[in-house]
């Protein structure tokens, strides 16, 4: 008798469930001024429509983050307004919501499909063999083991972390008052190692005596959503001595900022400029100019220039640096940004090899 | 090796491990009042975080306005919207497992989706963003001078009673090892089972709460395992209140530890330091730890009829 109202509630409670799932998709697209399919939203281009239409799937995180999908947005953002694309973007959930994403975006006629973060590499690659008229961009994408087997429309765009990170850890090791310094990472891959190790590097080559605290969040992508465990992990480098801690870990480092507010000791931001997320605290950020990347990979695009394979950015492109403005400049006395300064002629000049593992 | 040793003696150490502790705990006890009452809740997960985004919502929103003259304390708003919040949740999980005799792991996980995907999308619709909402107040004192932190103790104190001491703990047990006996004896078999879903409710959403105003903001997913590693803690615990905090109590100085131990790098791979909640969670889910005797009703829906 209670049969068909069981079976009534079992369908009602998985059409919730995907409609709770569907629905930030939607709102993703809402989200978008030019989205096609809302011309109710008024439309900024300033410049005259190009007909280009670009996709961008956002890493773990989204938009909001304040950091790396936030520089992505900004390059997105403005190739909109100065070259007049029309953008859409998607937000996933977990897992095998990226690849939905992307093939959606594909399939929708997008001659540029952006996936923000190296959790894309195997989606993205797979995709770009299977719309071979649409180009394809991955940000952070991991290099196959035989580059030659990248297909023809996709580039990779990958960046020398390790080379602002070591401007980071000198900095670091300046700074600092008691030669401890810290570091927070998210999950412990390749990837994040890369900003470990500059660090590490920078810190010892200005400090040879400083010590560094360093701890990761976590073994799964779970370790860059999870701020309460990088609050508890920089509370516990500020006990133990550190008056300054870096943090590469996404959303997990707003408990690093938090940690920093409470102790009132240096904190220092990733990716984008995340002053702002602790006025009090944030010394400087490592800044990864996806922006720019984004923006200059459309350019091409747009242009007919459009290149395949792997890309680079390291100090020599512009495409990673440290924050010095007028929030922080007297955080950092001239003499420090001088001699930082002197340390990125050092490497792209080639005498400084900084270590990425 | 004596730095970190040294780091396990201070009080700092004790704070760390109780606010580790502390959402875990109000996650396990809210498991104990469900599991007590013979439904399964994997649904902890969900509700812990359904707890932590309107705990955070209200944390903001009420220090945007003032009532009437009134200014709402912020911390006191989170944790009642919480709970509320929590409560909501579980009131569909127990429209779908209780009313309707849904699968009880079935709906749970649907649950935990759904708090996932409706987060994301309020937080989308309320501050434009999927992935967090703008900051929040948030504690302002150590742990010891929290008055939230003496409140979850009390609250701890409270389950124990409620489940051990009193007729209604009486009944609720009743339900959860042979209903049909407790039926016979005039106990709405359903009735008591709403209450200990919506009390599982309250709690977890209280814990939830606690995450947010930790960090002062939400953040997409930030329950991120806890509620499972609770529901791992009510099974050692045996579904008993204060042996599910004992585990939780465990489990919290298991984290503290792997953080130290991470902060003053002693040779031990992190990797399998962060595994160490997990191994204590399936060595006790293999019954090497005791017999833990799970309610006998545990999972089955009670049909009056």
């Amino acid at each position: 008798m209670k049969q068909p109202f069981f079976f009534a509630i079992a369908v009602l409670a998985v059409a919730v469930a995907t409609a709770g799932c569907k629905k930030k998709e939607t709102a993703g697209q809402d989200n978008s001024p030019a989205g096609s399919q809302t011309p109710d939203k008024p439309a900024a281009p300033s410049a005259a429509k190009s007909g280009i239409k670009i996709g961008l799937v956002y890493d773990v995180g989204g938009r909001g983050d304040k950091s790396f999908n936030d520089s992505a947005y900004r390059g997105l953002k403005w190739a909109e307004t100065e070259l007049g694309v029309t953008i859409r973007e998607v937000e996933p959930g977990e897992g095998s919501e990226r690849e939905a994403a992307l093939r959606q975006l594909a399939a929708a006629g997008h001659d540029l499909v952006f996936g923000v973060g190296f959790l894309f590499t195997d989606d993205i690659t797979k995709i770009a063999r299977d719309f071979p008229k649409v180009k394809f961009a991955c940000v952070d994408y991991t290099v196959p083991d035989d580059p030659s087997t990248i297909p023809s429309n996709l580039v990779g765009l990958r960046f020398r972390e390790h080379e602002g990170s070591f401007l980071i850890g000198a900095i670091a090791g300046i700074i600092t008052k008691v030669k401890t310094v810290g570091f927070v990472g998210g999950m412990k891959i390749p990837l994040i190692r890369k900003f470990e190790a500059g660090y590490q590097a920078g810190v010892k080559h200005v400090c040879p005596d400083c010590k560094i605290l360093s701890a990761y969040a976590g073994t799964t992508g779970k370790a860059f959503n999870n701020p309460n465990k990088g609050q508890e992990l920089a509370l516990s480098q500020y006990e133990g001595g550190s008056d300054v801690i870096y943090h590469a870990s996404g959303k997990t480092g707003d408990g690093v900022f938090n940690a920093a507010k409470e102790k009132k000791k240096w904190a220092i931001g990733v990716d984008s400029d995340q002053f702002h997320v602790a006025p009090c605290c944030v010394l400087t950020s490592m800044l990864k100019r996806v922006d720019v990347v984004v923006f200059d990979t459309i350019k091409a695009t747009v242009a007919g220039e459009f290149r395949n394979g792997l890309q680079e950015f390291g100090l020599a492109e512009d495409g990673v640096g440290f924050v010095y403005d007028d929030n922080n400049k007297d955080r950092l006395s001239q003499d420090v940004v001088d001699r930082v300064n002197g340390l990125t002629k050092k490497i792209i000049a080639g005498e400084i090899k900084v270590p990425f593992e | 090796m004596g730095e970190f040793f040294a780091s396990l003696f201070t009080i700092a150490f004790v704070a760390q491990t109780l606010r580790i502790t502390v959402p875990y705990a109000l996650a396990a006890l809210g498991g104990v009042m469900s599991e007590r009452s013979g439904v399964i809740n994997i649904a902890l997960e969900g509700i812990l975080l359904t707890g932590a985004f309107t705990g955070a919502v209200a944390a903001y929103e009420s220090n945007q306005y003032t009532l009437v003259g009134y200014e709402p304390n912020p911390i006191a708003a989170a944790v009642i919207a919480g709970a509320l919040g929590g409560v909501l949740i579980a009131a569909l999980y127990g429209l779908v497992v209780i009313t309707f005799k849904a699968d009880q792991i079935v709906a749970g996980v649907a649950i935990n989706l759904l708090a996932a995907g409706l987060t994301r999308y309020l937080l989308k619709l309320l501050y434009d963003s999927a992935s967090n909402s703008p900051e929040i107040p948030g504690f302002e004192t150590g742990i010891f001078s929290n008055p939230v932190f003496w409140l979850v103790v009390l609250l701890a104190i409270a389950a124990y009673v409620l489940v051990w001491r009193t007729r209604w703990g009486l009944r609720l047990r009743a339900v959860g090892d042979h209903p049909e006996a407790a039926h016979t004896l005039g106990i709405t078999v359903n009735a008591v089972r709403w209450q200990g879903v919506l009390a599982s409710g309250a709690l977890a959403g209280v814990g939830g709460a606690w995450l947010a105003l930790s960090v002062r903001g939400f953040v997409e997913n930030m329950s991120a395992g806890r509620g499972y590693i609770a529901l791992a803690a009510v099974i050692m615990g045996s579904w008993r209140p204060q042996w599910a905090c004992a585990a939780c109590l465990l489990f919290g100085l298991a984290e503290a530890v792997q953080i130290k131990l991470q902060t003053y790098s002693i040779g031990v791979p992190n990797e399998l330091t962060q595994m160490f909640p997990y191994i204590l969670t399936m060595i006790t889910l293999a019954g090497f730890i005791g017999r833990s005797r799970p309610p006998q009703a545990l999972g089955q829906p009670y049909d009056s009829d």
